[in-house]
Order: C-alpha cells, then structure tokens, then sequence
C-alpha cells in the first residue's frame, strides 16, 4: 500500500465520516472536506498523531455561497494534505490554528484582510497586508469586489 | 518585561539598514534587543486578483513578475499546477530545460545573497566580488532566454526556447568559471577568522524552533531540518538528478552562509549533468486555453526556499483561485526568534540571513482612484508631517520636540 493509501486508510479508520471524502489526487497530493465542526478533531490528529508536522500555508477562498478555507500540511515535506472546511458567506469564522503553528498568523491575518474572514483567537496585532488606512470592511478577494475606478467607469 | 530602561526604536518602512520596504519595532535594553515584532505589506499589489481577472497564460507573465530573482521559480510553479489540472504530460527536455534555468537562477541568487552578507558586516570586498561574478551567471541567463531577469523561459505545457548545443557549451565554460571562484568563497566562509568569529552564534534559531516556526530553505536547512522540496516532492527533472541536500547543524547566520555556498557547489553538478543527460525532443504540449475545473497544490525549490502555489479552474480560461505563498513570509515569523537577547548591531545581518525577499511576500497594493482622474500630488513637507503624525498615533512615539528643535533644517 502507497503512503498516501494508508493515510487515507487510517484517517478512514479513525474517522467514519471520512468515507469517500479524502481524495488522493496524485503521488504526494491529498485533498479531502471536512465538516467544520469536526475540522479540529480531524486537524489535531493529523498535526499530532501522524506527524503532518508542517503548515505550508492557509488558501481562502470566495466560493459564492459559502467561503473554503485549505489548509495545506505536509509531513516532513513530502505528501502534501489539503484539509478544507466550507463556512458561511454571512457570518464568516474560524478558530485560529496559532497554537499549533505560529507562522499561521500571517496566513489567517491574510484571511482577515483580504476575504473579511474572522479568525477567533488570533491575537492582537498588525494588520497584514493591507495598508493601516484600508477600509476595515473591504475585502479585495471576495468575488463581488470590483477596482473602484472600475465601479465609477461601470 | 517593560521597564523604564527600555527604549522603542522604529526600524523602516524606509532605512538605510533596510534594503526592501519592512518595518521592525525594536524594543530595546540598552544594546540588547528586548522584542521586536515586524510589519509588511508595503508591497503589497493585488497580484493574486488580478489573476483571477486574466487568462491562464497572461496570468504566467504576471506571476513571474511576482519577483525579480525568483522569477523562474513562480512562473514555474504556477504553470506545474495549471499544467497538473489540465492532465498534461510535459516533454522530459522541457523539464530538464526547467531545471537549467531554475539551478542558474539559484547560483545568481545565492552570489546576490553573498554579496549582500557580505556589505551587512561591512566585508564590502566580498560584495564587489561576488557581485562580479555574479555577472558570469546573469550573462548565461541573458543568453539563454534573452533576459538577465524575467526569463520568460515558461509557458503552459513546456518551455519556450531551446538550448543549442553552442549555448550549452557556453554554460560549461561560465560554470568552471564559477565553480573556481565558488571554492575560493568556499575558503573564505571556512577560513576567514573574521567572517567566523563576526557569523558565529549570531541569528540563532535551535532545530526545533525552525520546525515549530514553519522555517524553509537554507534558513531551516541551516538549523539542521534537511527539508528541500527538490528532494521530497521532485517536479521538474529533479527526480533523476543527482545531488546532495546540504544541512550544517551551526543554527545560526554563519551556518547559513556555509549551507548557500555549498549549494551552489551542488547546483554546479546539476547544471552539468543537465546538459549531459537533456534528452532530445520536442519542447511543449498543446495546452487548452480553457482548463478544465479543478484543483492543484503546486510546490517549487526557490532559492529562499519552498514557494507554494495553489490554482482552482473552474472550466473557464480565466482561473478561480491562484494563491501564491513566497519563502520569505514563511521565513519571516522565525525572525523575531533569531533577534532575541541579540545585539542591536547584529540586526542588519540576522535579518539579511533569511536573504528576505518582500516583493515577493507581499505579492497580492490595488490603486483605488488609479489613473488621473483622482490622482494628486502630495508635496513632500506634507508627507514628512503625516509620518510624524501616523507614529504618535499608531506607535506611541512622539518626534514633534526633536521636529521643533530641528524645524529650521528640516524646512518643515
């Protein structure tokens, strides 16, 4: 059995609802949806228990109804698992990952300037990459959001 | 931890010790630096919107202007992600040619890097040196794909231009070239008591935080994490090159030196067997203008480390997602480690050590207002009083008495 058979093998051990949900794309690359309010049971286990050790970085992303959060892992910089969850396009909300991986407050202040995605938990801090004097409420990446200049020629 | 003693200095956006727009807030005890926390951003350009607004191949030009030295390594990773969505099967010469231009990209990068440590100490013979070769390679570049910075050499499903066999053996020549001045760096970072004594336990970052702190590149490898994307996720013809990953367990500024020069002995090698072992055929596959829907996680060897790619098509030719993740954002959360209880006069260098790279970083500022219509101009006195003003709000600290006393020179 491949190493990325028995990951997904012992995460659909571990996991019923897991069944047909991880998808292994090719060598190395693994994808698979999780339910938000199991993202941390699944989460911790992966980072804990099978060592997926390594945070690459956090993908968000405007997907119309709802907004998909990627987090891509990888176990000592080989298989490469991408963990999504899909949140509500009203209310948007994490939890933060910062303790488990310090590096992942750039990537979720990412999240929170560019998509307006709140991140519970991360701590006070710089905004990041916006400007100081960016509107607080506009979120470049999110679909619906047009250059102003593009709005006025419109 | 604040006590009177302690004193805040802001280093940046813009200073003399900075070579990119970044920002530091030292916390300082005396000469020690207390904390410190970091602001980036400034530049910041919307590139991954503008993506999803042009099409896949338009889309390669602008990502390869993500940066000026990694320029190979973001068009490369992006068109391996389109080209995995689309199914397409790469011709082998064209991902040896891949592999030439990315180890000479890392063999200009890491001369630049030389150079930069090199002036950061105030070894500025090293910088002219390096600097000089450093020429050698830009050159070969230039030769090859008609540029000394964005190649170009990339396009979706292959590469662009071919190596004749009369470039190739100009490669050769610029690599002995190379490579004998490389193993006279090599002397100098071994042997040069200065460069020892002024590298050595400076910057440190333990193993274990670099793996607690997400580090890449030769700053992780430099603090014993053998981690390289060429090895553990080969792309390109990396999977049939030979080449060692070089680690140094120093964990600290000086181990990062050692680990680039030694990397560049090994990107040598590769160029070497490249050219050797590059099968003949053709150069691209037809790729579709449209890419089917789906999803890739692309991941590329850049100089500064692991450059992380993820596209989501959605059927059309335009694409849905593209985010791009540069080595130095990853690299830039184990700085404020690396500067703790450390000498104010060692931050230049210990920041230079991760060879930062903030264009990059800040890859995705949108204009509003852009074109003349809103445009204006804001004359430079009134600039000077809003910096001043933006510090006693956002940073608490106050230059209006220093202003004042120096008001006439200023001419403000």
């Amino acid at each position: 059995m491949s190493a990325e058979e028995s990951i997904k093998q012992e995460l659909e051990n571990k996991f019923p609802f897991f069944k047909d949900a991880v998808v292994i794309k090719r060598q190395r690359r693994i994808f698979a949806d999780v339910p938000q309010e199991r993202f941390f049971d699944v989460f911790n286990y992966l980072v804990r228990d099978m060592q997926f050790s390594h945070l690459c970085t956090i993908t968000g992303m405007d997907e119309g109804e709802t907004f998909g959060v990627i987090y891509h892992l990888s176990r000592d910089g080989v298989v490469v698992f991408s963990l999504r969850i899909h949140i509500s396009h009203e209310a948007p909300k994490i939890k933060t990952v910062t303790g488990y991986f310090l590096e992942a407050d750039a990537y979720e202040r990412e999240l929170e300037d560019l998509l307006g995605i709140k991140v519970e938990g991360l701590a006070s801090g710089q905004r990041y990459p916006l400007p100081d004097n960016w509107p607080k409420d506009d979120h470049p990446l999110r679909k619906d959001w047009k250059l102003k200049s593009e709005v006025d020629h419109a | 931890m604040h006590n009177s003693q302690d004193v805040q200095v802001p280093f940046g956006p813009q200073h003399p010790a900075l070579k990119e727009p970044e920002s530091f807030l030292i916390t300082l005890r005396g000469e020690k630096i207390t904390a410190s926390s970091v602001k980036i951003g400034y530049n910041h350009r919307g590139i991954e919107k503008a993506c999803e607004e042009r099409t896949y191949i338009q889309d390669l030009y602008l990502i390869e202007r993500i940066c000026g030295i990694c320029s190979h390594s973001h068009a490369t990773a992006f068109a391996q992600a389109v080209e995995e969505i689309a199914g397409l099967e790469i011709p082998k010469r064209a991902l040896y040619i891949r592999s030439l231009i990315g180890e000479l990209e890392r063999v200009h990068s890491h001369l630049l890097w030389l150079g930069v440590a090199g002036h950061e100490i105030g070894f500025d013979t090293l910088l002219m040196y390096t600097w000089r070769d450093r020429e050698v390679v830009m050159d070969i570049l230039a030769l090859l794909t008609g540029n000394r910075v964005n190649y170009g050499m990339n396009t979706i499903g292959g590469v662009r231009r071919d190596i004749t066999p009369s470039q190739a053996k100009e490669v050769l020549k610029a690599v002995d070239i190379l490579e004998e001045r490389t193993k006279y760096y090599i002397k100098i970072a071994t042997q040069e008591t200065t460069i020892i004594e002024r590298l050595s336990g400076v910057g440190v970052l333990s193993k274990k935080d670099a793996i607690s702190l997400g580090a890449v590149g030769p700053t992780a490898r430099a603090s014993g994490v053998a981690r390289d994307v060429r090895k553990d996720d080969p792309y390109a013809a990396y999977g049939e090159l030979d080449f060692k990953v070089i680690t140094s367990d120093k964990c600290d500024v000086y181990g990062r030196t050692v680990v680039r020069v030694l990397e560049l002995m090994e990107s040598y090698k590769m160029i070497r067997q490249i050219l050797k072992d590059m099968p003949e055929g053709p150069l691209t596959v037809r790729a579709p203008r449209k890419i089917p829907a789906g999803e890739a996680a692309s991941r590329y060897e850049a100089p500064r480390g692991e450059d992380f790619h993820y596209v989501r098509s959605n059927g059309t030719e335009k694409p849905d997602r593209v985010k791009v993740r540069a080595p130095t954002l990853a690299n830039v959360q184990a700085v404020s480690k690396m500067l703790e209880d450390r000498y104010l006069a060692d931050m230049p260098i210990v920041i230079a050590a991760i060879d930062p790279c903030f264009s990059c970083t800040d890859r995705s500022i949108v204009i509003k207002n852009s074109g003349t219509r809103n445009s204006k101009t804001i004359p430079w006195e009134v600039l000077h009083v809003q910096s001043i003003e933006w510090y006693k709000e956002h940073k608490g600290i106050d230059f209006s008495a220093l202003n004042k006393k120096y008001a006439k020179s200023f001419k403000i």
